[in-house]
């Protein structure tokens, strides 16, 4: 058996203080180069949440200038009993769920959107996959087949699987920053990378290409 | 161990969040069913594919002109 992977940041003990809390302190008295240190830190992960959930481009550019926008007004509501990070997530996810709404003309989008389906709560292709399966494929090819993948998971488990395994965001952070419990995201995370495994096979199981595309 | 049984343990598995009691069953099963071997395998290589490659980038340009755009409305404010 293979070495067990660790994944997840380290947890910061309730008595440490985060390097983002000194900035976070500045910027609230008015200093905005330590607020865009923050930008700078945090922006390229808040864009590509934003398209995970949004699946636009334009949309998420827009959710990112308004989530950066909107921490900043309320950085006077940051505890800081949580991570800026999670917490700037958290109104980063909650815009690019407005913008999903207005796309869709007013119709209601929550994160707990098409998660009653059974798909994936139990492996059905069993095949096992090539050594190494992205030399199978280009590049581009490569960048098209995952995103066409997990474009077809319900929002609230692709959510939930870029936090935790792309982001590596802890179950906790993820749970607080989608304001889901802890026993839902662990649930979520479970049915998003079986799923997402499923789907992948038909690309790289073994006897190469089966003409999934 | 049912195969079932497994899965519910999978992520935990995956995440080295067992306990060493629970890891040794995992392994038992392992070591007699292939299906789960392949589950386990392929699940991690899911993950990891999903880590390597950056899906949605964005280019230095537009970064760049995004920043400025924040902290301009932020200096507004």
């Amino acid at each position: 058996m293979s070495t067990i992977q660790t994944q997840g940041t380290e947890e910061v003990q309730p008595e440490e203080v985060h390097p983002d809390v000194a900035l976070v302190n500045r910027a609230r008295e008015g200093d905005t180069a330590a607020y865009e240190k923050l930008v700078r830190q945090y922006d390229r992960q808040i864009f590509r949440i934003a398209q995970h959930i949004t699946q636009n481009r334009e949309d998420a550019e827009d959710v990112m200038q308004d989530a950066f926008l909107k921490a900043y007004e309320k950085l006077d509501q940051f505890q800081g009993n949580s991570k800026f990070y999670t917490w700037l997530v958290r109104i980063a996810v909650n815009e690019s769920l407005m913008r999903l709404r207005k796309r869709r003309t007013g119709k209601m989008v929550s994160i707990d959107e098409d998660v009653e389906t059974e798909e994936g709560s139990m492996p059905r292709d069993l095949a096992d996959w090539s050594p190494d399966p992205e030399a199978q494929y280009g590049q581009s090819e490569m960048a098209d087949i995952l995103r066409k993948t997990i474009q077809g998971l319900p929002p609230g488990f692709r959510v939930v699987f870029v936090l935790r395994d792309v982001d590596g965001l802890s179950t906790e952070e993820t749970a607080e920053s989608l304001g889901l419990s802890i026993p839902a995201v662990k649930s979520r995370l479970l049915r998003a990378r079986l799923q997402l495994r499923e789907r992948l096979s038909r690309y790289f199981r073994k006897n190469g290409k089966d003409g999934a595309k | 161990m049912t195969c079932s049984e497994f899965l519910a343990q999978l992520d935990d598995l995956i995440d080295d969040h067992v306990t060493a009691t629970m890891r040794a069953d995992l392994e038992e099963h392992l070591s007699g069913c292939d299906h789960c071997v392949v589950t386990l395998s392929t699940t991690r290589k899911t993950i990891e594919i999903y880590r390597k490659h950056e899906l949605y980038t964005l280019p230095d340009t537009m970064r760049e002109r995004l920043q400025k755009a924040i902290l301009d409305r932020c200096k507004k404010c």
